[in-house]
């Protein structure tokens, strides 16, 4: 599947990499949260468990708390929030 | 009713991202845990049952289990090397830098120790700028292929279809990369084809027909030999050789280097940020000698799986080596001959047999057999002709080594519910192969990928090991300039018809 950019509503949005390997998913959460406002949030979901770790430490870089994160089967779903 | 296991995910906070782990219940499949016994039972049946078959299968089953372990490490801690620099440009995470130095320097240590017995199985590699460009290449290729030589099985473990078709673009780049000749000799400079006649390699060979061979046989080979070890005039067998110049000067001192670098200019700024809002201060030095530390250990997975894997190589060398000893061998074509095999084995009588953790140079014997098989010569070249041969994987050491390292990688994934059969996309399946082929090409000029040109060479005080490094983070910026500009492009696309200001 190709990767997916939404808007839900105003400040929420989602993208879906599921499928993608390292450092597809990574790259495009990076490109995405430097777009959002700042209080904005992306539901992100992906599939690449080794992307999880990255993403993690990624936020905490640059303190972007992480407001959730799921598992659904295999997959991952992380709720960021723009600081 | 279905298997519970706790696992561990992150736990965030509204206002602090991602600072604390805390259990996790997660419901595994009830199929997860049965495929885990089959997994485990059927390595076991298969050691167990060569073993009753002659006692030699011991020297296969050694690489088999250490292979398991190192896959479940692998994908436990998410290691891989090719993250280390492409997050580190990419994202800005040093998290992989960090794992590998703890996973390089605990590997010296016991493999230093593992010398000074005189029980180790390594061999430093000839030393020249050859070792800097083959790792550029790999490095860009790592990246495009969405991890490294290693990653890539533990990742195809974990039911990647990507990763697979790594593994096959790798295999088959190297095994048709080793035997290319005719117009290529072209290609070749004058002086290496004069001097690889003067190796005395048998005719078999054909040494004067082979692009890699020529450069083998009349380049590689010409060069030196260097050790931290012998730069400082000790011996790479002492225990002083060993620990002091090979481990503590060799890889220590520069590991140690290498992060304060990486903490400085990668996670410096965040740390003083939140002392400023935390504590409202600015940083002294003890600051940062506690920032830096909040730096080593910020990823425990990762940490944890350096530890164990650089352990289980060193002991690796020292069990491989007590097997030869054992069995009174040097190499483990002797034993394959013993036991009846003696299909596709080298003109010299060895078979590939590193005797410590390695990736490439099995997955390109698999496609060698298959084309030996299908009726192409692929005995008359260096490579499998006169030092690696092409036996039948079901009897190759190295290769049992890693398709259980595919098999520890499956294990871990299945408990952790991690395990998904993913098939490519025609765009990650075109990067692929793109990368892989990279990666067979620089891993043939390195003689080794990231596991043996890097990881095992540096633990050991081999100065081409921190060469080919250096080339693979200049290959690995490579990449990650070239995917931001493709994830851009991409990105533009998709974000095209969003307002975020609305």
């Amino acid at each position: 599947m190709a990767m997916q950019f939404k808007q839900v509503e105003h400040g929420l949005y989602t993208l879906d990499v599921t499928g993608y390997v390292c450092p597809h998913p990574q790259l495009y959460t990076k490109k995405v949260m430097e777009k959002l406002h700042s209080g904005d949030k992306l539901e992100l979901v992906f599939d690449n468990p080794s992307s999880a770790e990255s993403i993690s430490a990624m936020c905490t870089n640059e303190g972007n708390p992480v407001l959730d994160q799921k598992r659904d089967g295999a997959k991952f779903i992380f709720t960021i929030q723009k600081a | 009713m279905d298997a519970i296991v706790t696992g561990t995910l992150t736990e965030p906070k509204a206002t602090d991202c991602c600072s604390e782990s805390k259990p996790i219940v997660q419901t595994v499949p009830r199929k997860n845990i049965m495929w885990v016994y089959i997994i485990v039972g059927f390595f076991g049946l298969v050691s167990i049952a060569t073993y009753a078959m002659h006692e030699y299968y011991l020297y296969l089953s050694a690489y088999l289990w250490f292979g398991f372990i190192y896959g479940m490490c692998l994908q436990y801690g998410r290691f891989c090397f090719a993250s280390a620099f492409r997050d580190l440009f990419a994202v800005g995470v040093p998290r992989m830098v960090v794992g590998i130095m703890i996973a390089t320097v605990l590997f010296s240590i016991t493999s230093s120790l593992v010398a000074a017995t005189g029980w180790s199985t390594f061999h430093a590699a000839p030393w020249s700028v050859h070792a800097v460009i083959a790792g550029i290449i790999f490095g860009v290729g790592m990246v495009f292929a969405g991890g490294c030589a290693s990653g890539s099985l533990y990742k195809a473990g974990e039911g990647n279809g990507v990763s697979m078709l790594v593994i096959l673009s790798i295999s088959v780049t190297q095994a048709a990369f080793v035997d290319v000749g005719g117009w290529a000799n072209k290609l070749v400079p004058k002086s290496w084809a004069e001097a690889a006649l003067t190796k005395g390699l048998p005719s078999s060979i054909n040494v004067s027909d082979g692009w890699v061979d020529q450069y083998l046989a009349g380049y590689v080979w010409e060069q030196p030999v260097i050790t931290f070890a012998k730069l400082l005039g000790l011996d790479d067998h002492s225990l002083v050789g060993a620990l002091y110049a090979n481990t503590f000067v060799g890889v220590f001192l520069p590991a140690v280097l290498l992060l304060i670098i990486v903490y400085i200019f990668w996670s410096r700024k965040r740390y003083v940020m939140d002392l400023k809002t935390n504590e409202g201060r600015s940083a002294g030095l003890a600051d940062h000698v506690r920032g830096f530390w909040s730096m080593i250990i910020s990823s425990k997975r990762t940490a944890i799986a350096g530890l164990f894997l650089g352990i289980a190589c060193g002991l690796q060398m020292f069990v491989i080596e007590g097997l030869r000893m054992k069995f009174g061998v040097k190499n483990a074509g002797t034993i394959l001959q013993r036991i009846g095999f003696d299909y596709g084995i080298s003109a010299k009588g060895t078979v590939f047999d590193p005797g410590y953790w390695y990736v490439t140079t099995q997955e390109a014997q698999w496609v060698g057999w298959v084309a030996q098989k299908l009726g192409f010569n692929n005995m008359d070249n260096i490579y499998f002709g006169w030092v690696n041969s092409i036996p039948s994987p079901a009897i190759n050491p190295a290769d049992w080594m890693s398709v259980a390292l595919i098999g520890g990688a499956a294990v871990m994934a299945l408990m952790n519910n991690e395990f998904k059969w993913k098939k490519p996309t025609k765009e990650l399946a075109i990067w692929a192969l793109i990368g892989g082929a990279l990666m067979g090409i620089g891993s043939r000029l390195a003689l080794g990928c990231n596991v043996g040109a890097f990881f095992v060479r540096t633990a050991n005080g081999d100065v081409s090991g921190w060469s080919f490094g250096l080339g693979m983070i200049g290959g690995a910026f490579i990449g990650v300039k070239f995917f931001n500009w493709y994830t851009e492009r991409k990105m533009a696309k998709e974000m095209a018809n969003i307002d975020f200001d609305l």
